[in-house]
């Protein structure tokens, strides 16, 4: 029914924020993003093939929505609320809370395409097949950036030095 | 101890997700090599706090606007495209099909966009200022000279209000608006009832592309218009389709350059 591929798309709301969020840290843009990838998805639902995960369809959307807007307006290099964190002074009761914000900034900065796979894995729990159908990549690249993306994650929050360089200027 | 353990295999123990074939194998591997269960368990302990950091937006209230379901032809949250597309089907289905009034029609996209603003301003222009009692026009069709004169002016071009009395709508006058890049004209002409007919001008159309009449439902209001040369024309009223015609085509013959 019509109706309940509706009640689906709405039901999916609170992952896809909860993605977007994780993939762009900043709620407002990332409500924006969802807010495009339900305007697409209500465009599209006749397409959605039943039978499939709905999710694994919006976060395809979400996907290529995400590179059209990193294509048309590269964001800046590194927003300074997503770097005031680092620069706290740790060691209080609240460690394990300072940890989990070290852990924002570092996801932040990771390439897009690693941060994409990764948290699809980690937080979304999608099959490895289905990252692959949803971001359009084969199997082997999302494996390949999975790797990439949970050393480089790691190094970063042991404040180790990262095998390549972090951000390029200009 | 048969195949060598891969990096897939190493990525996919961490998410649980290793095929049960392969579980022996790679647990193995990991008991004889502790740097890399080590990096195992790091990345697990990843998976762990990413759900800790970003689960707490599971809770949160989703903005309504988010969970709002479109009405597919209302425009709500998402009002343009959907418009576009019911203009479209009107102009693709049989809307424009009686009213070829210049030979070929031109080709629908590429005055799409110009075409496709000028009904829905003209539809604004005429909810905006048909209800108004007081000053419904800016210089009325008392001064017609000077209503004449000024707009020529301000536009650039002779214009001269078609008369509709025949039909029953007697012109009020007019006024200045803006429009996307200059200046545009309306007309208001009224009935017997009070009813109120606009006929919005413009002299933007850059595509100097001539086009067929064409007819745009904008909510409550129905638009005829058309383009000639760089002149966009809209006829607004909240009457039926075929009435609405039969006045557009007095304009257009009262237009048509001798």
């Amino acid at each position: 029914m019509q109706h309940d591929d509706s009640a689906a798309l709405v039901a999916c709301l609170p992952r896809l924020r909860r993605y977007a969020r994780a993939l762009l840290g900043a709620r407002d843009e990332a409500d924006d993003l969802v807010q495009d990838t339900m305007a697409r998805g209500w465009d599209k639902l006749s397409s959605w093939r039943r039978g499939t995960d709905m999710r694994a369809w919006l976060f395809g959307i979400m996907h290529n929505l995400h590179v059209d807007r990193l294509r048309s307006a590269p964001p800046p290099a590194a927003p300074i609320e997503d770097a005031l964190p680092l620069a706290a002074p740790a060691g209080d009761a609240a460690a394990g809370r300072l940890a989990l914000r070290d852990l924002d900034s570092a996801l932040r900065q990771l390439p897009p395409e690693q941060r994409e796979v990764l948290l699809l894995v980690a937080l979304e729990e999608l099959r490895y097949e289905e990252v692959a159908a949803a971001l359009d990549i084969p199997l082997g690249t999302v494996m390949s950036r999975l790797s990439r993306g949970r050393e480089r994650l790691r190094l970063l929050m042991e404040g180790q030095p990262l095998p390549s360089p972090l951000k390029v200027i200009k | 101890m048969n195949a060598p353990v891969t990096e897939a295999e190493l990525q996919a123990w961490v998410d649980a997700r290793l095929p049960p074939a392969r579980r022996a194998a790679v647990d193995a591997y990991l008991a004889r090599h502790p740097d890399q269960a080590a990096r195992l368990a790091a990345y697990r302990a990843q998976n762990a706090d990413l759900r800790a950091l970003f689960d707490p937006v599971l809770d949160e209230a989703v903005p309504p606007a988010l969970a709002a379901v479109p009405r597919a032809p209302q425009p709500g949250r998402w009002p343009l495209p959907l418009r576009l597309a019911a203009m479209l089907a009107l102009m693709l289905g049989g809307g424009a099909g009686g009213w070829l009034l210049r030979g070929a029609a031109a080709p629908a996209l590429q005055v799409a966009d110009n075409a496709a603003a000028l009904p829905r301003r003209a539809a604004l222009a005429h909810a905006v200022y048909t209800p108004e009692v007081r000053h419904p026009v800016e210089v009325g069709a008392d001064q017609q000279a000077h209503l004449v004169a000024w707009l020529s002016k301000r536009l650039g071009a002779p214009l001269k209000p078609p008369q509709l009395d025949k039909l029953g709508y007697a012109l009020e006058g007019g006024r200045l608006l803006p429009g996307q890049s200059g200046p545009v004209a309306q007309f208001m002409y009224r009935d017997g009832n009070g009813v109120r007919l606009t006929l919005y001008v413009s002299t933007e159309q850059t595509h100097n592309r001539d086009t067929a009449f064409r007819f745009a439902q904008e909510g409550e209001v129905g638009v005829f218009y058309w383009i000639d040369g760089r002149f966009g024309y809209a006829l607004s009223g909240d009457l039926d389709k075929t009435a609405l015609a039969t006045l557009a085509n007095a304009v257009y013959a009262q237009l048509e350059p001798n």
